[in-house]
């Protein structure tokens, strides 16, 4: 029979650990391993609330010094406009090293999620170009937002996911993951990406930006904004852009919130008052849809994540 | 497997119903509710076809773990008409798998009632998805696995328990399941939890809980069904899961707090970045740092949010120190008054995870905490037959999926405690050098300790017990005096010889009546030359007397106690002294 740790009565006082304290203890060591595991680690940053939450965790990690990485946002120049002066903002306040990278070739053959579709749209000017930066700089590890919880084919992703030199993830030959002993041992050109956020929900992001008091982009609070209704799809018009490829749609005020942060021409709205992070968890315990249901890449095919991933997107 | 939709009543239907309640009126009483939940991580074990997919699938959605588009994916219209859930739908993974209906490698699932907030590790059972197992048991407090209720307790079942255990999971809970399928007998139940804790008696676990259910139908998986199985009066799968009591499972008394990194911000702050990993640590604690062995004082406990008075697991913090101290990445803090081994000699239980078989002849690298090391392999003492889990001996390799108790020797010391006292502290991770895959789970069971045993004598890096490990015996000189036949004694001491070596030992008869020694005979030689070759790990038979080296056996049998003159019999009474005295193993 085992036997029972005898407990030094000094210690029984010890409170338990709250779930999120004991996610946050989890993701500050990741964060650790890999700034020391590896040569050349960049955080991927998104501007979302993920992002904002991985951001803080970063910033705990390595208090009170600063995180020994930089920062990348792979734009697409199709941003909210809101987005970009939340990450303006973010990097100055935090005093990191931001860089953004935007793919060139996208840019010189006209991509964008009209003419071309979401599906190039996104493999050009998201995946293609953060594969150029990694290529670019170097990196050999790159730390994202990922959370198991968000979508099937992510429920068996690593904390440490292996890549190859072309950046390919292969589901089927993963590295046995135990305890908390990450295996960091890479040859040259090859990287891992890694996963702070892998047990997270969406729950526990929202609390521990309500808890923390982190600062998220407003979009993801109810106001009266323009959109248009794309079968359905609520569609904000965030510049002109939208409308001079969609000269015949109707734009209406109506309020409304975004669940998740994307390309503002596929992100779709949800009708919503939620006014701060409070009522946000409020709507969101009471009504229960997957967050990512609007976020329309994830339904050109079944399995769309997977196949994106296996080419190197996030 | 589909069920028709229910609308289900209960106990744990009214704390959800509370709950949303509270979530509508006030939102931020809930949201401090929600705060201090505990977080408890379980593995599912199971195989095709017993219900492990439908049972989670069942939680998921009976605690409003499942999003309603998801839920919607797994409805599907059932010929008779009705809407019903594929429960089994909601948790299976990658495309490749779901083509071939199973599940292989371990899933992440989450959900949360108003108790606590729960982690699935999804992991198969199959015996080919041995290392997927111990993968999804490594961070768990309770495993649940599945009994088919009709079949009773099965060979895997065994496994999955033996596996559950040897991975450290504190807490079992037994799911009898497709009770429906047994028309809910108590005695089928009784007869099965009777069965199966008669071998879970053998095993570690703090508890071992049986719960009868129909995961298909949703019976005393989230609600009690007093009407299907009025007899049973315990807790249901998500009751036992609310409340099984984990807070004692983790180790508070021996602190260790292996190092990550060195945060140096600036010239005046120098802190050691880590996560507690056992034990509680306190400011103005005496702390020693291994390997090294240098002693200070906490001087401070920081975090991003100040300063901790205490800490304990899982907490990640930065310790200040008083003193100005060589520390780097993969050194081990400790508190002075509790310190764990300083070894380079460890027997673990390993769990083999490779395709590539363990090769004897190659080293490997190692991840413990936060340092690696290389490793040798000195001996695979047994592995587990996986059918009948009993250890089979003369073990040549280990394959995909092995279990056995191996000796490891680091090339540099490691801090290490037993697994069983401390998960943290007692596993490490084998990587194959070359590929850099992870190929093995290794479960310290013991390390020894840098003692005197094995200390290097005049100078040698081979350590004694190194050189026993090698040749399977111990080293020593077995003295054969008395007797009034000089001749008859050359003739025992040539014949132990002969004995020693067909038993598979390394032997050599050292005897002054040894024509080919003639001219050594006088000054003395003979003895040194004994001394020498016991040194080397060798059994030297000797008629003279030699004293033996440091550190090995000696072994004197007067003659006059042999049931000579004949030969044999007295040859094998030596060496049945011989293995009492420990230098050879029994035959």
């Amino acid at each position: 029979m085992r036997d029972a740790a005898p407990l030094d009565p000094a210690v029984l006082d010890a409170p338990t650990t709250s779930h999120l304290r004991a996610l946050e203890a989890e993701s500050i060591h990741i964060f650790r391993e890999v700034a020391a595991e590896f040569n050349n680690p960049v955080m991927l940053y998104s501007i979302g609330k993920d992002s904002s939450v991985l951001a803080r965790l970063a910033m705990k990690a390595f208090a009170p010094g600063k995180p020994p990485f930089p920062f990348l946002h792979v734009d697409t120049t199709w941003k909210f406009q809101e987005m970009y002066e939340f990450r303006a903002r973010f990097a100055e306040e935090n005093g990191v090293n931001l860089q953004v990278h935007i793919n060139p070739d996208g840019i010189a053959r006209g991509v964008n999620p009209f003419d071309s579709g979401s599906q190039v749209h996104t493999n050009v000017m998201k995946t293609q170009g953060l594969l150029q930066a990694l290529n670019h700089y170097g990196y050999d590890a790159a730390f994202g937002g990922a959370r198991r919880e968000e979508e099937k084919s992510r429920a068996k992703e690593r904390i440490y996911s292996f890549r190859d030199r072309f950046h390919q993830w292969d589901p089927k030959n993963q590295r046995p993951e135990l305890w908390n002993l990450y295996n960091g041992k890479i040859w040259k050109g090859e990287s891992i990406r890694a996963f702070p956020l892998s047990n997270w929900t969406e729950l526990d992001i929202w609390q521990y930006v309500y808890l923390e008091n982190i600062p998220v982009v407003p979009l993801y609070f109810g106001k009266e904004r323009p959109v248009i209704n794309m079968n359905g799809t609520l569609i904000m018009v965030d510049d002109e852009r939208i409308l001079q490829k969609l000269p015949n749609a109707r734009v209406e005020q109506r309020m409304v919130r975004f669940r998740t942060l994307g390309c503002y021409p596929l992100s779709g709205a949800i009708e919503s008052a939620a006014k701060d992070v409070p009522e946000i968890i409020q709507e969101m315990m009471l009504t229960r849809m997957s967050e990512r249901q609007n976020r329309l890449i994830d339904k050109d095919e079944e399995g769309s994540m997977e196949q994106k991933k296996k080419e190197g997107y996030f | 497997m589909t069920q028709p939709t229910t609308e289900p009543q209960s106990e744990i239907d009214l704390a959800r119903a509370e709950e949303e309640a509270l979530i509508a009126r006030d939102i931020h009483a809930f949201l401090k509710q929600n705060e201090e939940k505990e977080l408890l991580r379980l593995c599912a074990v199971g195989s095709v076809d017993d219900g492990k997919s439908t049972l989670i699938g069942r939680l998921l959605h009976d605690s409003k773990g499942v999003y309603d588009d998801q839920l919607a994916e797994a409805t599907r219209t059932t010929d008779a008409g009705e809407r019903a859930i594929d429960f089994a739908r909601l948790t299976d993974g990658l495309r490749a798998e779901r083509e071939q209906g199973i599940t292989i490698d371990v899933a992440y699932r989450y959900f949360s009632t108003p108790a606590r907030k729960f982690i699935i590790a999804d992991t198969p059972g199959h015996v080919q998805y041995t290392r997927n197992m111990a993968t999804g048991a490594s961070t768990a407090n309770v495993a649940i696995i599945l009994i088919d209720a009709r079949l009773g307790v099965l060979t895997q079942s065994r496994r999955h328990g033996y596996i559950s255990d040897l991975l450290g999971i504190p807490h079992l809970l037994v799911a009898v399941n497709k009770m429906d399928l047994v028309d809910y007998g108590e005695a089928r139940f009784n007869e099965i939890a009777a069965d199966f804790r008669a071998f879970t008696d053998q095993l570690g676990f703090t508890s071992v809980t049986f719960i009868p259910v129909s995961a298909l139908l949703g019976v005393n998986i989230v609600e009690a069904s007093p009407a299907r199985t009025p007899w049973y009066t315990g807790p249901t799968v998500l009751k036992f899961l609310e409340q099984v009591a984990i807070r004692k499972d983790v180790n508070l008394t021996d602190f260790r707090m292996p190092v990550q990194t060195v945060i140096r911000p600036n010239l005046d702050y120098r802190g050691f970045a880590g996560q507690v990993c056992s034990g509680v640590i306190a400011k103005g604690d005496a702390i020693t740092v291994l390997p090294s062995g240098k002693q200070s004082t906490v001087r401070a406990i920081d975090t991003y949010d100040g300063e901790l008075q205490r800490a304990w697991p899982p907490t990640a913090v930065v310790l200040r120190l008083a003193d100005e101290i060589d520390i780097s990445r993969g050194d081990v803090i400790v508190r002075s008054d509790n310190l764990p081994r300083l070894s380079r000699h460890h027997t673990a239980d390993v769990v083999w995870m490779s395709d590539s078989p363990l090769d004897r002849a190659r080293s490997y690298l190692i991840k413990h905490g936060t340092t690696y090391a290389r490793v040798n392999v000195e001996a695979i003492d047994w592995r587990v037959d996986l059918e009948t889990l009993n250890p089979i001996a003369d073990v040549a390799e280990l394959k995909l999926n092995d279990i056995a108790r191996v000796r490891f020797v680091s090339h540099k010391p490691l801090v290490t405690d037993s697994y069983r006292k401390n998960r943290s502290m007692g596993a490490f991770i084998l990587i194959d050098p070359v590929s850099n895959n992870t190929v093995g789970a290794a479960m310290i069971v013991e390390s020894d300790e840098l003692g005197a045993d094995e200390a290097a004598v005049g100078g040698t890096e081979v350590r004694p017990r190194e050189r026993a490990r090698r040749l399977g015996h111990k080293a020593g000189i077995i003295h054969l005096f008395g007797g009034e036949d000089d001749a008859q004694r050359t003739a025992l001491v040539f014949a132990v010889e002969r004995r020693l070596f067909d038993a598979g030992a390394l032997s050599v008869a050292l005897d002054d009546g040894d024509p080919r020694y003639a001219d050594a005979r006088l000054g003395g030689q003979l003895s040194a030359a004994a001394k020498r070759l016991s040194d080397a790990g060798l059994i030297v038979v000797s008629g003279a007397f030699a004293e033996a080296a440091p550190g090995t056996a000696a072994l004197s049998v007067d003659l006059a106690g042999l049931p000579l003159p004949d030969l044999d019999r007295a040859t094998a009474a030596v060496l049945d002294l011989a293995q009492s005295a420990g230098l050879i193993a029994a035959r």
